[in-house]
């Protein structure tokens, strides 16, 4: 119970913060708006139906995974740079509780701007994305993705080029994820079962538990000194 | 935890070293410091002493050798261990957009503290801020951000407080104010390690001083019977390029 509520005491902490400033918010929201203005413009995409069905669900898993970078590049470099990661380290806590409390809140701040671009994803493109299964396979994705860039971050938050050096290691390890979330998205819009795309949600439900598992072993070695 | 037995030093350095790549930054050090001690550790820059805090304060890992506290290997339970340490440096570990309520009740759940909101009345009436416990952060001076840092540093009323160049950057008055909390954790008998380059100032309250040089520890010594002008011959030669 006590390691749970050093894990809310960090969620609470950025969320009041966030909401103070709404910095990251903010970026998050109008980087992942302007991804979709460019690639619905780039492709044409009111055009044909047939086409915006192919290019959807990799323009919005794009918008996505961009904004998440914005977010991630906060989680821990903000922290670091404000000299308030020694902090939270000086806690007597587990400091993988540090890990879960930073991954939640992304989750939380990207499902956030992900809900947001849903309606701007359907005007735009013209398609509908409210659909309750489409809302699952962005929440795994999201929990797969925010899995791996929260440690990454917490890595990248030691170096010197950390705002370059995160995307660069992040979009290579979160790839196996951001496939299977364009996959799943792709039929679901094409409108198979979550039988038929069974497969590409089993593996998002793979990654969401391997990277906070591979994180909960290695957490410690990572931001120590 | 166990408790730790009463001829166990708070802190005990055995052949401590540190190094980050191929710069050694501690090479071997032994120091011991009793419970309720003050100890002042004085060294030119690059001398180890940030590395030194930040090993003691498990924020860092040793290259070599251990630290126990309370009698306890800081390797092993650092975790637990963590309750019994409070730091401040220069670096203020605060959130400058909450406010000093805020920042105080976050690290009180952090610690896990029962009575947080008569602990945080407390500290913030100590360091003078009550008045300003709902302003945010960032439009705090120096001074005061300095003072809330020692709000936060004493909010789990911690046995060992680790001070890494608390001087630095603050204004006379702001100064002044550290002198009397750190004359109260004195008074408290907690135990105390300084790190400071400024010999005035590391000389004031100390039981006992040591030098660090180039990672390794130049002198020990009692405060007793070295005044100020004696220190600076100690520290001149303990210092000396050779």
């Amino acid at each position: 119970m006590s390691y749970l509520r050093k894990i809310s005491a960090i969620l609470w902490k950025d969320i009041v913060a966030e909401l103070r400033t709404k910095e990251m918010f903010s970026a998050m929201f109008v980087f992942a708006v302007l991804v979709v203005v460019v690639f619905t413009f780039a492709f044409d995409l009111r055009v044909s139906g047939e086409r915006v069905r192919q290019v959807a669900p990799g323009a919005l898993w794009v918008a996505f995974a961009f904004a998440g970078v914005l977010g991630l590049n906060r989680a821990f470099i903000l922290e670091k740079d404000r000299g308030c990661l020694d902090g939270l380290l000086l806690a007597p806590v587990d400091h993988t509780a540090i890990y879960f409390g930073k991954m939640i809140s992304t989750v939380l701040f990207m499902l956030v701007v992900e809900a947001l671009m849903l309606p701007v994803f359907t005007a735009f493109l013209g398609v509908n994305l409210f659909d309750l299964r489409l809302i699952l396979i962005m929440i795994l994705g999201t929990i797969g993705f925010a899995g791996v860039g929260t440690i990454l971050s917490a890595m990248t938050a030691q170096t010197r080029t950390r705002e370059v050096l995160l995307p660069i290691l992040l979009l290579p390890v979160a790839a196996p994820v951001l496939i299977a979330a364009v996959k799943a998205t792709a039929g679901i819009l094409d409108g198979l079962t979550m039988s038929e795309i069974a497969r590409w949600w089993q593996l998002l439900i793979a990654f969401d538990l391997v990277f906070p598992a591979i994180a909960f072993m290695t957490f410690d070695f990572v931001v120590k000194e | 935890m166990t408790m730790a037995a009463k001829t166990d030093p708070a802190i005990e350095l055995r052949k401590l070293s540190k190094a980050f790549g191929h710069q050694v930054a501690l090479r071997g050090v032994d120091l011991s410091v009793a419970e309720g001690e003050f100890l002042t550790l004085f060294g030119p820059n690059g001398a180890g002493k940030t590395t030194l805090i930040r090993i003691v304060a498990s924020l860092a890992r040793p290259t070599g050798g251990s630290v126990h506290v309370r009698g306890e290997d800081l390797g092993k339970t650092a975790t637990s261990l963590r309750r019994h340490i409070g730091l401040i440096s220069h670096n203020p570990l605060l959130y400058g957009d909450l406010t000093p309520d805020e920042n105080l009740r976050f690290f009180a759940r952090m610690y896990g503290l029962a009575d947080a909101a008569a602990r945080i009345d407390t500290v913030l009436d100590q360091v003078g801020l009550a008045s300003r416990r709902r302003d945010p952060v960032r439009t705090f001076s120096r001074g005061m951000v300095q003072r809330l840092t020692i709000a936060r540093a004493i909010l789990h009323d911690p046995a060992i407080m680790l001070l890494d160049e608390p001087y630095t950057g603050l204004d006379l008055q702001a100064a002044d104010m550290l002198r009397v909390v750190l004359q109260e954790l004195a008074a408290s008998k907690r135990t105390v390690i300084l790190t400071t380059h400024n010999l005035e100032q590391g000389l004031e309250m100390c039981d006992r001083a040591a030098i660090l040089n180039r990672g390794k520890l130049a002198w020990e010594g009692s405060r007793s019977g070295i005044d100020l002008s004696a220190m600076r011959d100690i520290y001149r030669e303990a210092t000396r390029i050779r």
